[in-house]
């Protein structure tokens, strides 16, 4: 076991080397760095000079754009970035790690707050819908799963900001604090008014994800269902219910905990379109307009925390399979 | 256990899910004779009775069988109906309407149907330490009809450019539809080589194509996008169509890694079977063994894989749409259409002009599954009830 983590995470380190390689280069070359953008009125109305602005450049080593410049400068960000140092977003001008931590707590609650409510929906309801196996139940969840996860994140946001926010106002949208709020009001208003703006958020994105889970759940049960053990079960005589919540049910969750274990960076990563979609100041917007701008060290960052999410995740959910199922092991 | 040895081995265990994820049983009857069984029992009974029972049973091919299978489940039926709808839509719709997207008729100039728009300006201003607002209001008429309501000319309305909305509709649906081929025939092309040479080489070969494969399915693709699209704008592409294709061309180099690890999973298990050892015996060459033996046997899971990859094509096109950095915006795509809703003003008073795209998309998206769950039950020999 230990031998088998620690070949795989020499692994991810490989993997990320990898990634971090071909984003880099990609980024180093989009045309028009946050700086050119930047600088560009003063450069062309002469109160900077070319030089002084190569100067500019050189100090954010950005100035070599050839092949080797952006190895160069690759080799540079990959040395600070082993020994903690992430950069200074060109933006914001604070450190990387501290624009990452004082957005993702807001991302990171509405991607929580949706899986739990995916996970108390769709597991029991994929669980009915395989009891029921073309049953009403069944057909009508699972088309109305298949529609769900049809819907493309920005339209039915939209379509839900145009409805339920704007034409019946019933919920607020656009940011996370109401115009209308009083300056003097309390904690407790506060955070009320914000959960009244992550409402349509959470609802869209339970919807859109419910689906896949609910279908996972619903293949894996038929799967046990369709077990020797649950027929002895109910050979011996077990009444529907235990052979349901006490056979079924747990061998249902070896393969749900590790389904689960992939969704890390949703959960941490920020929900770049629904985030855009709402207004929401979490990490998916951030790094929306910083690969917008042009902020490499922002973007680079955001692009490895996710990279490294995805890795940590596959990861967890190999050992995560052999912790819940005591017949797999692990071998390195 | 093996399979699990390989999952650990390859490191990402997505095709364990992608596969069991698969049995859903869209389909409500399923057919039950078993071909190999229909003719054996024919025959048998041939002889027992001395009578010809081929003529009264009839013998499916597989082919028929997964037809007929298919076409059994209600589901898979509805999303067959509703692709061949749009497609009609998009392809033939446009020769019955009297506008066009581009060329031609674009613009309405009938004086019924233009709307002026109004816009005001107030003035605040004290005169004797009384407050008064002025109001200077302003009429602009423009020559063609520009946001128009929705009338028998224009079912939908028209847009800020005065295009037919319904038009552009259909002729958005001639890219948005048809740009998922491109990519999946080329990610499948990708995927079937690369994935098959891991899978029937072993050893090397599979080490350095499945790292790759780790290395791309890693990278996150939403901010590859962005960076692709803005790269591709410096370069001059911004301003034609040619731009999508080039960015989903691209898009295929990471797409192609789910492909690769189905083809190398089934490979990887279809090599140990006896059929193989028996090509072997034959002295067939590797090629041939390849082509003639393994690759036929992963050709309903291709089928399947391809048409979900469609639909989530159809996805990321309107995506790319959606945050504009797709095909140029006054092409007409889905995508782009939708790309109105992120203004408020259209968000609010013209649906119209959003709405059609938002329910073509899901549309598409949901017929392209319904069809590959279907096939895929329909493929599946123990899908039997």
């Amino acid at each position: 076991m230990v031998k088998y983590i620690i070949k795989r995470l020499l692994l991810s380190l490989f993997i990320l080397l990898g990634v971090s390689l071909i984003i880099y280069i990609l980024i180093r070359m989009m045309p028009l760095s946050y700086f050119e953008t930047q600088f560009l009125p003063q450069l062309n109305s002469g109160v900077m000079t070319q030089e002084e602005f190569n100067r500019i450049l050189a100090l954010y080593g950005l100035d070599d754009n050839s092949f080797f410049g952006i190895l160069k400068g690759y080799w540079g960000w990959l040395t600070a970035f082993v020994q903690g140092d992430f950069g200074t977003s060109f933006q914001y001008g604070e450190k990387v790690e501290v624009i990452i931590r004082d957005n993702m707590g807001i991302s990171f609650g509405i991607s929580f707050v949706s899986l739990l409510l995916e996970i108390v929906i769709a597991i029991p309801l994929g669980i009915k819908c395989a009891c029921n196996q073309y049953g009403k139940i069944d057909y009508t969840a699972t088309v109305l799963c298949m529609v769900g996860m049809a819907f493309p994140t920005f339209f039915l946001g939209n379509l839900m900001i145009k409805w339920f926010a704007v034409d019946l106002g019933w919920f607020e949208t656009g940011g996370l604090v109401s115009a209308a709020l009083p300056k003097d009001a309390g904690a407790l208003t506060r955070f009320f008014d914000m959960l009244w703006h992550l409402v349509l958020p959470i609802f869209v994105m339970v919807v859109l994800s419910i689906g896949g889970l609910m279908r996972y759940t619903r293949t894996n049960t038929l799967e046990v269902l369709n077990a020797d053990y649950i027929r002895t079960a109910r050979a011996k005589g077990l009444s529907e219910r235990k052979v349901i919540y006490k056979h079924v049910f747990r061998n249902t969750m070896i393969p749900l905990v590790t389904q689960l274990s992939f969704t890390l960076p949703t959960l941490f990563g920020g929900a770049m379109i629904t985030e855009t979609v709402f207004g929401i100041p979490g990490i998916g917007q951030i790094a929306y307009n910083a690969l917008k701008v042009g902020d490499i060290p922002l973007a680079m960052s955001y692009n490895m925390f996710i990279a490294m999410l995805t890795v940590v995740g596959i990861l967890l959910a190999d050992i995560m399979y052999a912790v819940v199922d005591p017949r797999v092991k692990l071998v390195g | 256990m093996k399979d699990r040895k390989n999952l650990s081995e390859n490191g990402l265990p997505t095709e364990q899910t992608a596969e069991t994820e698969n049995v859903l049983a869209t389909e409500q009857t399923a057919e039950t004779e078993n071909v190999l069984a229909t003719e054996q029992t024919a025959e048998t009974i041939d002889d027992l009775h001395g009578e010809n029972l081929t003529e009264r049973v009839k013998v499916l091919s597989p082919g028929m069988t997964v037809l007929k299978r298919f076409f059994r489940s209600k589901l898979s039926v509805i999303g067959l109906v509703t692709l061949i709808f749009l497609f009609l839509f998009s392809f033939a719709g446009p020769l019955f309407s009297p506008w066009r997207a581009d060329g031609g008729t674009t613009k309405d100039y009938a004086a019924e149907n233009i709307k002026s728009s109004y816009d005001h300006v107030s003035i605040a201003y004290t005169v004797d330490g009384e407050e008064y607002t002025a109001l200077a209001v302003s009429v602009s008429t423009p020559s063609y009809n520009i946001l128009g309501d929705i009338n028998g000319d224009h079912w939908m309305g028209t847009d800020a450019s005065g295009y037919d909305v319904f038009t552009r509709l259909m002729y958005g649906g001639r890219v948005s539809l048809t740009i998922g081929f491109v990519v999946v025939i080329l990610e499948t092309v990708l995927g079937v080589l690369l994935g098959g040479l891991a899978g029937y080489f072993g050893k090397w070969v599979d080490q350095l194509i499945m790292r790759i494969v780790d290395v791309l399915s890693c990278i996150p693709s939403l901010p590859i996008m962005l960076i692709l699209s803005a790269l591709f704008d410096s370069w001059g592409l911004g301003d034609s169509i040619a731009k999508l294709y080039y960015m989903m061309v691209v898009l295929t180099f990471m797409g192609w890694t789910g492909v690769a690890r189905l083809v190398r999973g089934q490979i990887l298990s279809l090599r140990e079977q006896e059929f193989m050892l028996a090509a072997k015996c034959a002295g067939l060459s590797t090629s041939r063994k390849i082509f003639k033996h393994l690759l036929p046997n992963i050709i309903p899971q291709l089928i399947v894989s391809m048409t979900l990859g469609l639909g989530s094509i159809i996805l990321t096109e309107a995506t790319l749409g959606y945050l504009g950095i797709g095909a140029p915006l006054d092409t007409a795509t889905w995508g782009n259409m939708i790309n109105l809703a992120s203004n408020e003003t259209y968000r609010q008073y013209y649906a119209n002009l959003w709405l059609g795209s938002g329910i073509c998309i899901t549309l598409a998206i949901l017929a392209f599954n319904f069809v590959g769950d279907g096939l895929r039950d329909a493929f599946d020999p123990k899908m039997k009830r």
